[in-house]
């Protein structure tokens, strides 16, 4: 600096440097709390950016414009009617006896968009719930009864283990053994996989939250609840037969045709937790004997595909919620919210950067089109 | 207070509006670029900083509109006569990115909230209207120019902060008592702001 060097006496050029390195070690101790926040000096850390990338990896490949995981669905319109009796556990709009619209999807478990029906072991409803009173409740929901793992790090770790390996192009056995040895409760959810019947439609399939929610009533009760969506479509299943003659696609023509004939109905069924029942951990089912509410009626009337859907653009985030609903402490829900927000950012910036015909409709290439 | 000197007196110090606004906004601020880097990161934060951060960006807003107004209205006391020519561009460009910053973040925050189709939520049962068409294109613009700017943001703060300190350790002139305390701090000190004499150079 000139005027340090220049204009002034030999102590104080001295006071000068020492404040200027006192200058420089501040903004650099606050440049680097910064970094520290942001991740970018810890490479272990597991952030929703990392834990993105790791999907994208278990995917085998970057399927631009689409959801990193259960890329492929539909979109689907209809309304929620309430029925009075969700008012007893929460002041949500939704729970009123009126008619409120939503823009769901639906879809299968993996990270293709081109993925088999046939294949996919789980399949998922989502809506975005717009009230008359201007708030918004965003539901995800899959058609396992409880979630596989039990902690964030555990959730990171199963991704990892069902990455394909380069030189097979399979998950690697021991890397999934190994898995599966660290985190017992997995075993659970294995089971479920390998025995639980498969219906033969979307539409006979039941929706679990699965993570639980906190419910407030216009009085300011809690209570910590979980839901599913249970449909009035009765339950066929599959058998092992149906299901390999089956065609990749038969999701969504079964939906067609069976939209072509009428609505189809869910009931939504809130079940409320007693004191013990887990709240921090979603692969914990709550005993059969708590009280189940039924609460209002999901009802599908159309379903176009998502390409050109209203639902493409949506970021299903299940901690988008009205008044009288919150979420809880459960760590996997609050993930979910963060992972689905870098999978939303990354489908967007593949669609304005014109990278994804396919998944904008604006040109069908060959692997869509069966 | 400077509040009954006319506006085009000269003056030594920033009014107490505007210290105060400074002051608060520097804190807000520099919690919402932490808020901001720490709930994109995190896995388990998120929910709550965002709920936090969306208030907080929009109350920035609001601030600044008032602090624009202030500053408009009150001349801002002039820079050091002796300050090289660099240093005066440098603090005049880095005050109107500061402020073009502090309207920008905000906007483009909202705007690509509303571009996400997202609900602008201020507090439970009080939503925004969206300020912008929900559209992929639209939202992954502004989502990155809400990243870009937020670091650019970062840096024009510590630029900010680095300056300051050098005026009030290294040049040990008038300028960072001129926010950091009112007129009758010092009004028994001499006045610094026209060729610099140090005062405390006879205490050594």
């Amino acid at each position: 600096m000139p005027d340090i060097e220049s204009a002034t006496a030999a102590p104080d050029r001295h006071r000068a440097w020492l404040a200027l390195v006192a200058i420089a070690l501040i903004v650099a101790a606050i440049a680097l709390v910064f970094a520290w926040v942001a991740g970018w000096l810890t490479p272990a850390r597991v952030t929703p950016q990392r834990f993105t990338n790791a999907i994208e990896a278990g995917n085998g490949q970057v399927y631009r414009g689409y959801r990193r995981a259960h890329a492929k669905g539909v979109c689907v319109a209809g309304y929620f009617e309430g029925n009075e009796q969700g008012a007893t556990l929460s002041s949500a709009r939704l729970f009123a006896p009126v008619q409120t619209p939503f823009v769901g999807r639906l879809s299968i478990g993996g990270g293709s968009p081109y993925g088999l029906d046939n294949k996919a072991r789980v399949r998922s409803m989502a809506l975005e719930l717009n009230s008359d009173d201007g708030q918004q409740w965003r539901m995800a929901m899959n058609s396992f009864p409880f979630f596989g793992v039990s902690s964030v790090q555990a959730f990171f770790d199963q991704t990892r283990a069902n990455a394909p390996d380069p030189a097979t192009g399979r998950p690697d056995p021991a890397k999934q053994a190994a898995f599966a040895r660290a985190h017992p409760e997995f075993a659970r959810f294995a089971a479920w996989a390998k025995s639980a019947p498969w219906s033969t439609s979307w539409a006979n399939t039941t929706y679990n939250g699965v993570d639980t929610f906190r419910f407030i009533n216009a009085v300011g009760e809690q209570h910590n609840v979980r839901w599913s969506m249970q449909p009035r479509t009765p339950f066929a299943a599959m058998s092992p037969e149906q299901r390999a003659a089956a065609d990749g696609n038969f999701l969504s023509e079964d939906l067609d045709k069976r939209l072509a004939q009428g609505p189809l109905l869910w009931d939504m069924v809130v079940t409320v937790a007693q004191p013990g029942d887990s709240i921090v951990d979603p692969s914990q089912s709550w005993p059969e004997d708590r009280q189940h509410v039924n609460v209002g009626t999901v009802v599908i009337e159309s379903t176009t595909p998502q390409a050109a859907g209203a639902c493409r653009d949506i970021n299903y985030d299940p901690l988008v919620l009205p008044t009288g609903v919150q979420g809880s402490e459960d760590p996997i829900l609050a993930a979910r919210s963060a992972v689905y927000s870098v999978s939303f950012n990354r489908r967007e910036h593949d669609i304005a950067s014109g990278e994804t015909d396919a998944a904008t409709g604006k040109v069908v290439s060959k692997e869509a089109t069966p | 207070m400077s509040v009954r000197v006319p506006d085009n007196h000269v003056t030594s110090h920033f009014n107490l509006t505007a210290r105060v606004l400074h002051w608060s906004m520097a804190l807000a601020i520099v919690a919402m670029l932490f808020v901001g880097i720490g709930m994109v990161a995190s896995l388990s934060l998120r929910p709550a900083l965002v709920s936090l951060h969306r208030p907080l960006g929009i109350a920035i807003l609001l601030l600044v509109v008032v602090r624009l107004l202030n500053r408009l209205r009150h001349a801002p006391p002039p820079l050091p006569t002796d300050l090289p020519h660099v240093q005066v561009l440098a603090a005049r460009a880095s005050h109107w990115l500061l402020y073009t910053l502090m309207f920008a973040m905000p906007l483009v925050g909202w705007s690509m909230l509303s571009a996400g189709g997202y609900p602008v939520t201020m507090f439970k049962g009080f939503n925004l209207p969206p300020i912008a068409p929900h559209d992929a294109t639209v939202y992954a613009l502004l989502r990155s120019a809400h990243t870009w700017l937020a670091l650019l943001l970062f840096a024009t703060v510590l630029m900010h902060l680095a300056a300051a300190l050098y005026h009030a350790w290294v040049r040990r002139d008038a300028v960072f008592a001129s926010m950091a305390t009112g007129p009758h701090a010092d009004s028994a000190a001499p006045d610094t702001m026209v060729d610099e004499a140090d005062p405390r150079a006879s205490e050594s």
